[in-house]
């Protein structure tokens, strides 16, 4: 299954992200993963939830302008040049990064990177061959 | 249809002669009956016999808002308080409110103005009209009650407020006319969307809207958001309310209800008269009204007159959409610039949402202008980059437009406050410093 990342509207004022996380909060939603964007007017909040679905309705309905966007996760390994392999990867197939983020893992000596790229398929298969893990959406989407 | 098509429908030549007969008349009962316009006409030196046809009407004084508060509360009544049956007043928002007076006459003369417009865009006896005018002091509710009553519609006085019972009433009740303000109908359409109603399942089909500057944009979004044809009615407190001139069906250009009220359009800064077509300041002459009867009253909206006769039959000039207030104009930097300009460019963009606000200041000696826009789905992305390509499309359009530049400050959505009544959307900071 693939990953859907949820994408919020955050108006740069003091109080609008804690907004968004009580709606979450109160739904029962866990977030996975997250990073936000900022410029100096507005910022957007992208996270990784259980159920991508639920959530953009959820936050829909509480008001907030949201959209739903694939990306890649990939399993790298939690030592220096973890991140450097995908990347190099990536970047030799002329792919471009949008943005990425990462996060490690509870268990095992891994880390995982969210990655939006300009071209997911071609993204997808050149880390498969050469042996990169994905993340299937199911891990987060549960 | 024509609710009095012999009026409606008069040759030119014959309503010149009618208007003058009322002039010579509306003249004489001020200057017997109103000192400001003795003395005003004294200083002049215009007697009421000097004035015999409307042509003569640019040798008289204009009228100000200020003659209104400087007088206040009755002293430009040119009728005694037995006579007058009703008082209204404006809001104040600029200063002392303004108070104008009704005799029984006058509020007949102003019901037929109100009753003709509704005909005029296709309104009958059978209609329900859905009144979400303020009721009180302004104008708005009970002027078009009165006219509503006077066609034999039925009328249901909703009045501005409670969004969700207003949307019950047009379901339950099956309101077919809507009157409000063109805001508050931009906000009612949205609250019709959001309680999951579609515009088809309603009833209404016509929408008369007025009591502040619209756009031709702002018409279409509301068309499409109720399901209705929007129609512009206009009017001021001070001339009678709304009613002064209203589309027909045609919706190009305002007919003005001449037997009443003399339009002219005046260049605001030497107070010429300017030739037909031209855009100006619309100055109003009531020459029928026994308690209030304002010469060439200064409105300061700006609009021009068409004198050619419409498709829809009436012979009455027609006033173009005022497209402002001199006194809304902000001067940016040496520009002038419109709120209605900036409604426009906005709503010509795909996907932006139709609530806006302008805040002017000036920081360091230079004047800055700043336009909050919603965050919508259609211009929101994951990416900052397409948010600030968008943000940056809509700034060009500003410039383009408007000649100056112009910040965009994208906020969340439902943060800028919906109007009930008549919209605010200009903050100027640089009345403060």
């Amino acid at each position: 299954m693939e990953i859907y990342q949820v994408s919020v509207f955050v108006e740069n004022k003091s109080g609008k992200l804690a907004d968004i996380t009580d709606v979450l909060s109160e739904n029962g939603i866990n977030i996975r993963a997250l990073c936000i964007a900022d410029t100096a007017d507005f910022g957007i909040l992208r996270l990784i939830v259980e159920d991508p679905h639920k959530t953009e309705k959820i936050l829909m309905d509480n008001g907030f302008t949201v959209t739903l966007t694939k990306v890649i996760g990939a399993r790298i390994s939690d030592t220096p040049g973890g991140l450097s392999t995908v990347l190099r990867i990536l970047s030799d197939a002329g792919i471009g990064i949008e943005y990425l983020y990462a996060f490690i893992e509870k268990t095992a000596d891994r880390a995982s990177v969210i990655l939006r790229v300009d071209d997911d398929v071609k993204a997808e298969t050149v880390l498969l061959d050469k042996g990169v893990e994905l993340i299937d959406g199911d891990a987060f989407h549960e | 249809m024509y609710y009095n098509k012999k009026i409606e429908t008069m040759e030119r030549g014959e309503l010149k002669k009618l208007q003058a007969e009322r002039l010579k008349k509306t003249v004489e009962r001020v200057y017997n009956n109103v000192p400001l316009y003795r003395e005003r006409f004294d200083e002049y030196g215009i007697k009421p016999e000097h004035i015999k046809t409307v042509d003569d009407l640019k040798n008289l004084p204009f009228t100000y808002k200020t003659d209104l508060r400087d007088t206040y509360p009755y002293g430009l009544f040119a009728a005694p308080m037995d006579e007058v049956v009703r008082i209204h007043a404006s809001s104040g928002t600029t200063g002392k409110q303004t108070v104008v007076g009704y005799t029984k006459n006058d509020i007949d003369v102003w019901a037929e103005c109100v009753a003709r417009s509704m005909v005029s865009v296709g309104g009958t006896d059978k209609d329900i009209v859905h009144v979400s005018y303020g009721y009180g002091l302004f104008t708005g509710g009970l002027g078009i009650h009165d006219g509503a009553t006077k066609l034999g519609a039925a009328v249901v006085p909703v009045s501005t407020g409670n969004t969700a019972r207003q949307i019950n009433i047009f379901k339950d009740f099956g309101s077919t006319i809507l009157c409000c303000t063109p805001s508050y109908a931009m906000y009612l359409a949205e609250a019709v969307k959001e309680s999951g109603t579609s515009p088809e399942e309603l009833k209404l089909r016509i929408g008369i809207f007025g009591a502040e500057p619209w756009t031709e944009e702002m018409r279409q979004e509301i068309e499409k958001g109720l399901g209705i044809k929007a129609y512009d009615i206009y009017g001021l407190s001070e001339v009678c309310g709304p009613g002064v001139a209203c589309n027909c069906y045609m919706q190009n250009g305002l007919h003005v209800q001449e037997d009443h009220f003399i339009p002219e359009i005046i260049d605001p800064d030497t107070g010429e008269v300017l030739p037909e077509g031209e855009s100006g300041e619309l100055v109003f002459t009531c020459i029928t009204k026994e308690a209030l009867p304002l010469i060439r009253y200064r409105t300061r909206d700006i609009s021009s007159l068409i004198y050619g006769k419409c498709e829809c039959g009436r012979t009455t000039v027609r006033m173009t959409k005022p497209c402002g207030r001199t006194d809304d104009m902000l001067i940016i930097r040496g520009v002038n610039v419109f709120p209605s300009q900036v409604e426009s460019v906005l709503l010509n963009i795909e996907g932006v949402s139709p609530h806006y606000h302008i805040t002017v200041d000036r920081v360091n000696n230079l004047d800055t202008m700043e336009v909050a826009v919603e965050m919508s789905p259609s211009l929101f992305s994951d990416s900052v980059k397409v948010i600030q390509e968008k943000e940056k499309v809509i700034k060009q359009a500003l410039l383009s437009t408007l000649n100056i530049s112009v910040s965009v400050k994208l906020v969340g959505p439902k943060t800028i406050s919906r109007s009930e009544g008549k919209a605010s959307r200009v903050t100027d900071m640089r009345k403060n410093k």
